[in-house]
């Protein structure tokens, strides 16, 4: 298997619910060591990877940063019920029709194994079916006695759902929280890459934080780093039947390289220009509002930032069998590190000429 | 004539380049030097050096307008609307595509064709299409792309006091600010942002503020007037006639108490005919300033349109020079009192 | 406790028209702290020196509370309002409501066939006034109103207009008069415009720049009949929030606060709170980000004229805050 198919296949089976991301960011700092100078947290627990100009001038380097969100949606405990079922909400939007029979993995004092319970189809009649259960109605069944529930589960624990990432035909894969672990891959393959590259600006890669409850990371972590320029990595929406390619990407064809008011012209047309002369595959995404990904808390940081917006194709986003292919990851990276290695001090300054 | 040079302009969130130009251009010989940000807002600065408060007078130079999501193989362009616009009024319009001004109209299916049922019902959408004349979608290629902006294509006129046209708001804020730089020496640094991105989240003219650090701030605006048959008078919001509208709370800001009486003395003083904003919902780029750094007192003052965020709105020119005055008014305060 | 509850809730202070309550919290507790001040937006920050080896902490409870906003007066004298805060129409009609003048008002409805059309352009208030004239000689539009303030007792129980937020507020007051030696220097901020978009506390924080910051706010519980699903009830403590729709406490915050409750055998629950939110989600967000976290005051019947707390919970509220700023962080 390639070195990135086991990376994404660890990060999407480990837990890193919104506000709760420590054990991603762990396996990610191990794994971006080699490839930059400096790792360091803040925090809020946003995990920066620094890796610094080549030294060529005594000029502070610009700093361009690029982010990818490490959290992803889960679900927590709101009430423990007298019998010992679980009531809980959902950390980040979640389809609630997703979670019926689901095998979960509750983060208490140690993880126990529990069960989405559905009413048998006996017992259910015809009304019922034609209608989607409530969160508020639905329970988790804990594989435990009362007494060590009380003792191992207790009000605001995280709950996963239970799920092991899969390699599918071809380069694609499914798994859960592939959004937006598939970001950091990008950030991973777009470090490796620079290897090879000579840069003239920092670089900063950052796994942010709470992305699902409100793009809360990237918001802190601008402020922060203070980039000139800042990249949101994310997913975005791949074609299906009933997703028409006005709202979608497709699987497999390339990095998204998203239009709209939250991506900076000259951003978009330098990403544009690497793409064509490095002959890597890519696609246009238009969003015509900022909201949705890192970029909204990136552009505002401070006195503003130039964004831009780079995504990997998904299907069946916020469920947990979220689906991509392998190769739009890589050819991200290669676009990223290229990009990256093409800026310097002068296309930065022209930066704030309209 | 400004009003009518900066609402035929287009200037979409995040494409505001042409009315960016006509404004450089109308301050230029009047201030002491003006500058782009990283948003593209752009900040023209008189009476730097000078002593007393530092003053924002922000409005903002986007509309809302269309974006251009997919080429169709017909050579049809799907779209989306950009920043809030209600979609039953977009069938049966012309529009503008992106920097070269490509002209074209949101069709719909003939009269004749439609079965009763379907008329009683908008057409969302996914079913409206601009048509540019492109046979295919190689056609349209070559016209346009993915991410393109478009605007209506409505020009200004005016009939006595009353003027329409579009993007009044809040292309009335700009030539009022434009106005008062070309007619007034101030007696302290104001600092006239011309703001990006209002119509999609308030995104432009808090990061200028963060820069200028200005001890106030005053948001000249375009506001929504429902003076109109099927309104109840405690609904109208605003009168058009009425005088500016001075608003006391919206969803983004709750105006400054010591603004919002320099104002009202201001009106007084000068016997300024004025209106409060009758209600609180929609907010402004005066909320994201005021919550700039540790705060900036922040206020609005808008003149009220009808029919606002859509192709063709209305306005009163003297309530346009009315919030002139006022600003004019206030500032005389601020230059004997001080803030 | 329940005397300086009953003076508090009683200020008008809806959100932008803090002044008064600001006055009496000032003349309250100058006397506790080593510096006060009103910064730009109108939040009173008050500052308690510590020994210089401790951290920067602000507390943050805010003043202002929901409320009307008067927005025409017709020729009958009828005035038109609409809300400040989170305030439901369906539950105004017959409520008694004061302006900033003592004037009192009651909510009447226009003629409705079903509940579901009653929104705030249907409601008016009438204060007595027969004309437009008699009117405006008491309100003006943009003018504010609050619920009439009303205060009751019943056993371990208060039943109170507004405990949302002045009990935070007379719960900071009162650690302020037991609190003897911490080694934090500690921001006591007394925020403006939360109801609207938890506003005060953001700039506030940024102006101080603490290391941590709590919010001391109101909850809801799910302890009366067919309620929400949600654990927090009415006597069983202070309640530590782990989340609500404006943020997740800080793990290490969340650690701090039940270890030093069960440290010291403070009555304590867990909250998860799926709407709403407090000043911690703006502090938490401020510069570089401020650990942050909520130290919840269950309530019954949260923003209705009667809202409802249980003297222990306040109780074990005030101790968990200063038991708190006594350790080492």
């Amino acid at each position: 298997m390639d070195d990135n198919f086991t990376l994404l296949k660890k990060l999407s089976e480990t837990s890193g619910i919104s506000g709760y991301e420590q054990q991603v960011s762990q396996i990610i700092s191990e794994n971006f060591a080699p490839y930059c100078d400096e790792i360091k947290g803040d925090k809020m627990g946003n995990l920066m990877a620094v890796k610094r100009a080549d030294k060529d001038s005594s000029n502070r380097a610009p700093r361009i940063m690029l982010a990818a969100h490490m959290d992803e949606i889960g679900l927590m405990v709101t009430k423990i019920e007298e019998k010992g079922f679980i009531r809980f909400t959902s950390v980040g939007g979640i389809d609630p029709r997703t979670l019926l029979a689901q095998e979960v993995v509750i983060h208490g004092l140690e993880d126990i194994p529990g069960i989405i319970g559905a009413k048998p189809p006996h017992l259910t009649n015809e009304n019922d079916r034609k209608k989607s259960v409530e969160m508020e109605k639905m329970f988790i069944d804990p594989v435990l006695g009362k007494e060590d529930i009380d003792k191992k589960i207790s009000v605001g624990d995280l709950i996963s759902i239970k799920r092991e990432f899969l390699s599918l035909h071809g380069d694609s894969a499914a798994g859960k929280a592939v959004d937006d672990r598939a970001g950091v891959l990008v950030l991973y393959q777009t470090l490796k890459e620079l290897q090879q590259l000579k840069t003239k600006v920092d670089l900063y890669a950052v796994a942010t934080v709470q992305e699902e409850v409100g793009i809360r990371g990237a918001i802190t972590s601008t402020f922060n780093i203070n980039p000139e320029i800042g990249i949101a990595i994310d997913v975005c929406h791949a074609t299906m039947p009933g997703v028409d390619e006005e709202d979608a990407a497709e699987m497999g064809k390339g990095p998204a390289i998203g239009v709209g008011p939250h991506v900076h012209r000259s951003i978009l047309q330098r990403l544009k220009e690497t793409a064509v002369n490095y002959g890597i595959e890519h696609q246009i995404e238009p969003y015509p509002s900022p909201r949705g990904t890192d970029t909204w808390g990136i552009q505002v940081a401070r006195t503003g930032v130039a964004s831009g917006l780079i995504s990997i194709p998904l299907r069946y986003m916020h469920t947990s069998v979220e689906t991509l292919s392998l190769t739009d990851i890589k050819k991200a990276g290669q676009l990223l590190a290229r990009f990256i290695a093409s800026l310097d001090a002068d296309f930065v300054e022209g930066l704030r000429c309209y | 004539m400004l009003l009518k040079k900066l609402t035929e302009a287009m200037g979409v969130s995040s494409n505001e380049d042409e009315v960016r130009e006509i404004i450089k251009a109308e301050v230029e010989p009047y201030v002491d030097r003006y500058y782009t940000d990283m948003m593209g807002n752009l900040i023209a600065v008189k009476g730097e050096d000078k002593s007393g408060p530092r003053v924002v007078l922000s409005a903002h130079m986007d509309e809302v307008g269309l974006m251009i999501t997919k080429l169709e193989d017909s050579g049809l362009l799907k779209f989306k609307t950009v920043g809030g616009i209600d979609e039953r009024i977009l069938v049966s319009k012309q529009v503008q595509i992106g920097k070269s001004k490509i002209p074209g109209v949101i069709g719909a299916k003939a009269i004749h064709l439609q079965q009763k049922e379907e008329q009683k019902k908008p057409i969302p959408l996914n079913k409206l299409y601009i048509d540019i004349g492109a046979k295919n979608k190689e056609e349209a290629e070559k016209l346009v792309e993915l991410g393109d902006l478009a605007t209506f294509t409505t020009k200004y006129s005016q009939i006595g006091e009353y003027a329409t046209g579009k993007a009044f708001d809040d292309r009335l804020g700009c030539a009022a600010i434009i106005e008062l730089m070309q007619e007034e020496e101030f007696d302290f640094p104001v600092y006239g942002v011309f703001a990006v991105q209002e119509e999609v989240g308030l995104r432009g003219s808090a990061r200028a503020a963060y820069a200028i650090e200005p001890d106030l701030a005053i948001e000249l605006e375009g506001t929504s007037a429902s003076d109109v048959p099927g309104t109840e008078k405690h609904g109208y919001s605003t009168t058009v006639g009425e005088g500016p509208a001075i608003t006391v709370m919206d969803s983004s800001v709750i105006t400054h108490k010591k603004i919002l009486k320099g104002l009202l003395k201001a009106a007084e003083k000068n016997e300024i005919k004025y209106q409060y904003r009758r209600t609180n919902v929609g907010g402004t780029d005066a909320g994201m300033i005021s919550l700039v750094k540790e705060g900036i007192p922040a206020a609005v003052i808008s003149v009220p349109c009808r029919y606002i965020h859509s192709p063709v709105s209305l306005m009163n020119l003297d309530d346009y020079q009315g919030l002139k005055a006022l600003v004019k008014g206030y500032f005389a305060e601020l230059e004997k009192e001080g803030f | 406790m329940k005397d300086l509850i009953e003076e508090i809730t009683g200020i008008f202070g809806p959100s932008g028209s803090e002044e008064k309550v600001r006055t009496v919290i000032n003349k309250k507790i100058s006397n506790y702290v080593d510096g006060i001040e009103t910064d730009k937006l109108g939040n009173l920050i008050a500052f308690k020196k510590g020994n210089g080896e401790g951290k920067k902490i602000m507390l943050a409870a805010h003043m202002d509370q929901i409320g009307l906003l008067i927005t025409h007066i017709d020729e009958n004298g009828f005035l038109r309002f609409t809300k400040i805060g989170g305030v439901n129409p369906k539950r105004l009609i017959g409520q008694r409501f004061i302006l900033a003048n003592g004037m009192t008002g009651t909510v009447g409805v226009e003629k409705v066939d079903e509940e579901k059309e009653i929104k705030f352009d249907k409601l008016y208030l009438d204060i007595g006034a027969s004309s437009r004239e008699e009117a405006e000689k008491h309100v003006s539009i943009g003018d504010s109103a609050i619920y009439k303030p009303q205060f009751d007792v019943s056993g371990n129980r208060v039943i109170s207009s507004y405990l949302d937020n002045r009990l935070g507020c007379a719960v900071l007051i009162m650690v302020l008069e037991k609190l003897k030696k911490s080694p934090h220097d500690i921001y006591f901020v007394f925020t403006v415009q939360e109801e609207v978009g938890l506003r005060g506390a953001k700039t506030a924080a940024y102006q101080i720049n603490p290391d941590l910051a709590l919010a001391v706010d109101v909850t809801i519980t799910g302890d009366t009949p067919e309620a929400h699903t949600m654990d927090v009830a009415l006597g069983n403590g202070t309640a530590i929030k782990i989340k609500d729709q404006a943020s997740i406490t800080h793990p290490m915050i969340k650690e701090l606060l039940i270890l030093t409750a069960k440290k010291h055998g403070i009555k304590h629950q867990l909250e998860v709170l799926e709407h709403g939110g407090t000043d911690a989600g703006s502090i938490h967000l401020t510069r570089g980000g401020i650990p942050s976290g909520t130290i919840s005051l269950p309530i019954r019947y949260v923003h209705t004229p009667s809202e409802m707390a249980d003297l222990n919970d306040i109780k074990a509220s005030i101790e968990l805050i200063l038991r708190v700023l006594g350790e080492e962080i």
